[in-house]
């Protein structure tokens, strides 16, 4: 067999609460470190102990970051309770990896996969004492068997190890043995490394490997924001706990040792949206983050924040729906629940970060966009972004940047006025001066609210001076547009039939599946939206080519919806390649449907 | 609508300390039913922040949605409001007080508002112990949507079509009493020279203070079968205390040598003083103030006045341990930590 260089998937079958994530991370670390693509993926259940969770380890010189789909060439098999499934996802010809300290059930053996027992339980009883230790350290040892199986260098675990135990030194010596008994014994029972290794690279310069929930935290950090309220929903719960576990390092005034932030749980959704809404009235940064069943909660307020123009940052971490849905599985089926949320004719501004670095400047952008617009603002995270480790560009900040505040009336400005009012339309671009509440002892006091008022900030029915706010409201949307983030298009020759429109984290499998597609003697454009309301550059897209994919991983193809409404698009130019299973979309998977709907298109053209 | 007052002074009006009359206290015409209570309360308000020279400008003025959420309106143009959505002005004023804490909050709710679809909101406004004043005007029915009973009604009082009310009332200053509010009263729109120094001591309570003014909704809930009417609640009053305050500032010339007098200093060095009715009511004891209440109610009674005091009590920001400049105030150089922090987290991550 061929030697295959970078260019495999090891899955590992572990019960969950055993300690296994960190040493599953620790064996992606180590293939990143030794300059390697590698994208790894957790798939775990809405459980805190005990039911089966997977990690799924994509190593790729060519750079594919998303899952390539279907079964794994490595299956590292540490739970009994799995392992009859767990068997039957290996790549015919692949490998097992397993504990044999119990003789395996012949039923569910294959004779096309190769078997690697290693009597780990066993090994762990005689070594160590304590049943913690023994627990802890059966992950460690199949690393150090994995090391020796795919040349991964020692040296890069040792150093991680090293960096992982850094202050509890004790540690280390102990994690070190546990890896050397498991590279020993791989190296004297099987035949390594087998015919799919790793081998050193220099691909990962300037490149980290973080989880967008981190990175989105960051962002709200150096965005500036300093209060949040939010409730606890997996699978946004890591971006507050960041948020807050960074701020106790960098937010503490060094001379009184008080809080530049405040954090409140709430009680509930919607106390954590009023809770953004009243700080952001009083001039704060404030942001929330959520998932869909929060966002249910929260329209009510999303509507007010959009009537009464007030600025607010909402994280929405997607997750699969509808109601309590799949908690820890992905999806994007929260588009339209989103650009449309709360009652009336109410719209809200979208952001589509693609990978963690996104999560860091679209976060941090967002709270200029929301000062900017007087409008609540929506980053429309995922599960697959928010919780994965991925590998991305380093975080970047220029330091000469300054925060856009947007229209804010000081005291002085408002002496020079003649009579302000909240909702003049001085600027001609829909969006009004702003005064902060205490600003001034005359002048610029109005009342904030739902209901409707005139320009002055009183409150009216006149039908007419109503259309006239809501037509505003309207204008205000489609100036939007100047301060949001623009597509990012990849044209190649300019004869490519076909167009490929996406986001968020289906941005990941889009290049694999341009050369899957390339590989079948069609070449194709893509658009990648990052922002609703959409750019002029998505509708002249479309124009330009004949047919267009939309690739979105939810049932109803919401941005096509969106698509179609916003832009009056004609449907049937948008066709959707949908992926609704829960786990993230593959490079494979949106190839194949792609090419199965030409093949028959061309079939029924054939026949008429 | 609201319509604007107008801006006449008589020149000859008595000023306070920022130099304002009391009609620079004041707000827009009330579009409220003439004789309704919340704009006695609207009233009061007025008095006691004019005597207190409290600049208009630094106070915020929250509300839900109600007749009673619309009363901010009716006080101090001068002053910043927000009319929220229905129940949930507690979790916004929360937010701004965050954000800012050197403002004066006012919330101002009804008994809808607070005791049915804010309640979960309350309660947890109370826990966090926000320095506002919260008042609740509560009139036992949902003036804006035409006489439906609200969750304080009490148990078997009848709404005006006659039906009684099957359910036991929900009383607000228990609740708050029994989640830790530092100050609770409660009073009646109908008396001005109670609920004044009540309001008066509850601004400059430095922490959250409950305010429970039981306002006769004069067109669904004035009539002879109710309990929250002008004459009911006349005839049973029963006063716990009669408050004044004293500012920080006035000198306090002379102590008044009798028993049933006690001071109570608060936080800015202004006093309380309370001529009790009632020799063993203990203002310091919240317990004993949910027995009290409760065994009034028994007796038909309702018990006013100032129910419970802590006056020095601790309020949000220094639980927290938040910044003493407002978090709204703080700049860009004292937020963003820069690129060369960040270069070090980006290594942590590789
Ligand atoms: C979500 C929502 N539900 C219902 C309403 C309708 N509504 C407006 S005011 C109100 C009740 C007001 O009663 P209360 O708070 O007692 O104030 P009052 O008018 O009696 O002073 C209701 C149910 C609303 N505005 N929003
Ligand atoms: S309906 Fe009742 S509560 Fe509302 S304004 Fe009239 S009297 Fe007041």
């Amino acid at each position: 067999m061929n030697q295959k260089i970078n260019d495999f998937v090891v899955r590992f079958a572990n019960t969950n609460g055993t300690g296994s994530a960190s040493a599953n991370n620790m064996f992606a670390k180590a293939i990143f470190r030794m300059g390697i693509p590698v994208s790894a993926k957790n798939i775990f259940p809405s459980n805190i102990q005990g039911m089966p969770t997977w990690y799924e380890v994509r190593v790729s010189d060519k750079g594919y970051l998303g899952r390539r789909g279907g079964r794994a060439d490595l299956l590292v098999a540490m739970n009994a309770q799995s392992l009859t499934a767990d068997i039957q996802s290996v790549e015919s010809g692949g490998y097992l990896f397993y504990d044999s300290s119990k003789p395996l059930d012949e039923a569910v053996l294959r004779d096309d996969i190769h078997m690697l027992g290693m009597p780990i339980s066993m090994i762990c009883v005689k070594e160590y004492s304590d049943p913690r230790q023994r627990q802890l350290f059966k992950n460690v040892i199949y690393i150090g068997a994995l090391a020796a199986l795919l040349e991964i260098e020692f040296q890069v675990l040792k150093d991680l190890i090293s960096d992982q135990f850094k202050g509890k030194e004790k540690l280390i010596t102990p994690n070190i043995h546990a890896l050397e008994i498991g590279f020993q014994f791989a190296t004297s029972h099987f035949e390594c490394p087998l015919p799919f290794r790793v081998e050193r690279r220099e691909f990962n310069r300037g490149k980290i490997m973080m989880d967008g929930n981190t990175a989105t935290a960051l962002g709200a950090l150096y965005g500036g924001a300093t209060v949040v309220g939010w409730y606890p929903i997996t699978p946004s719960t890591s971006v507050v706990e960041k948020f807050a576990a960074y701020c106790q390092r960098l937010r503490i005034d060094p001379a009184s040792g008080n809080k530049n932030f405040a954090i409140v749980q709430a009680e509930d959704e919607l106390a954590a949206m009023g809770m953004v809404l009243g700080a952001t009235w009083n001039g704060a940064r404030a942001f929330t983050a959520t998932s869909g069943p929060g966002v249910s909660l929260m329209t009510e307020f999303l509507g007010l924040g959009y009537f009464a123009e007030l600025p607010a940052v909402l994280i929405n971490v997607q997750r699969a729906g509808p109601s309590t849905g799949m908690p820890t599985r992905t999806q994007q089926a929260d588009l339209l629940a989103c650009a449309y949320a709360s009652h009336g004719d109410t719209k809200h501004v979208l952001l589509f970060p693609a990978d963690p670095e996104e999560c860091f400047s679209l976060t941090a952008r967002a709270f200029d966009i929301a000062d900017q617009l007087q409008t609540p603002v929506i980053l429309m995270s995922d599960l697959e972004i928010g919780m994965n480790d991925h590998l991305c560009c380093e975080l970047e900040w220029q330091d000469d940047y300054q925060y856009q505040r947007g229209k804010v009336l000081s005291a002085a400005e408002l002496d020079e006025l003649e009579r302000y009012g909240r909702y003049l339309d001085v600027d001609g671009d829909g969006i009004c001066y702003r005064v902060l509440p205490g600003e001034h002892p005359q002048k610029g006091a109005f009342f904030t609210r739902g209901t409707s008022r005139d320009r002055f900030a009183v409150y009216t029915e006149k039908g007419d001076e109503y259309v006239q706010n809501m037509n505003r409201l309207a204008e205000k949307f489609r100036t939007a547009v100047r301060y949001l983030p623009r597509p990012e298009c990849r044209e190649g020759d300019k004869s490519a039939a076909i167009g490929l429109i996406y986001y968020g984290s289906t941005t990941a499998a889009i290049e694999e599946a341009q050369d899957l597609l390339r590989d079948q003697g069609l070449s194709s454009d893509c658009l990648r939206i990052r922002a609703f309301p959409f750019h002029s550059e998505v509708q002249d897209f479309i124009e330009r080519h004949q047919q267009v994919f939309v690739i979105e991983q939810n049932r109803d193809g919401q941005m096509r919806t969106l698509l179609t409404m916003e832009l009056e698009q004609d449907p049937q130019q948008l066709q959707s390649v949908l992926h609704f299973d829960g786990l993230p979309i593959s490079g494979r998977f949106i190839a194949a449907e792609i090419v199965a709907r030409l093949a028959r298109e061309a079939q029924t053209q054939e026949a008429g | 609508m609201s319509f604007q007052k107008s801006k006449f002074h008589h020149p000859r009006l008595p000023l306070n300390e920022l130099g304002l009359s009391y009609r620079d206290y004041e707000g827009s015409l009330s579009t409220l039913c003439a004789g309704c209570g919340h704009d006695a309360i609207s009233a009061a308000v007025i008095q006691a922040c004019h005597e207190l020279s409290i600049p208009p400008h630094r106070v915020a003025k929250m509300s839900g949605i109600g007749c009673s959420s619309k009363a901010p309106n009716y006080f101090m143009n001068r002053a910043h409001g927000f009319n929220t959505v229905h129940g949930r002005m507690p979790s916004v004023t929360t937010g701004a007080n965050m954000a800012n804490r050197e403002l004066i909050y006012i919330g101002m709710s009804g008994d809808g508002d607070t005791a049915s679809i804010g309640l979960g909101q309350f309660a947890h406004v109370v826990r966090r112990r926000l320095n506002m004043l919260y008042m609740v005007a509560n009139n036992g029915v949902y003036g804006l949507t035409k006489g439906q009973t609200a969750a304080t009604a009490d148990l078997g009082s009848h709404s005006k079509s006659g039906e009684a009310n099957l359910f036991a009332d929900i009383d607000l200053c228990v609740m708050a009493l029994q989640l830790g509010a530092s100050m609770v009263g409660r009073s009646f729109s109908g008396d001005k020279k109670q609920l004044v120094p009540l309001i008066k001591a509850a601004l400059s309570h430095r922490g959250f203070a409950f305010l429970d003014i039981i306002s006769p909704c004069v067109t669904f809930n004035n009539h002879a079968t109710s309990t929250r009417s002008y004459d009911y609640v006349h005839e049973h009053i029963k006063a716990a205390g009669v408050v004044d305050f004293v500012p920080a500032r006035t000198e306090i010339v002379s102590k008044f040598d009798n028993q049933k007098l006690e001071d109570i200093c608060l936080h800015d060095g202004s006093i309380l003083r309370i001529r009790r009715t009632d020799d063993d009511y203990d203002t310091h004891d919240s317990r004993k103030a949910v027995a009290a209440i409760e065994e009034h109610k028994a007796k038909g009674e309702i018990l006013t006045g100032l129910l419970y005091i802590d006056p020095t009590p601790q309020e949000y920001h220094e639980m927290a341990g938040t910044s003493a400049t407002p978090l709204s105030r703080l700049s860009q150089e004292d937020l963003c930590p820069g690129s060369r922090v960040l270069a070090n987290i980006n290594a942590s991550f590789r």
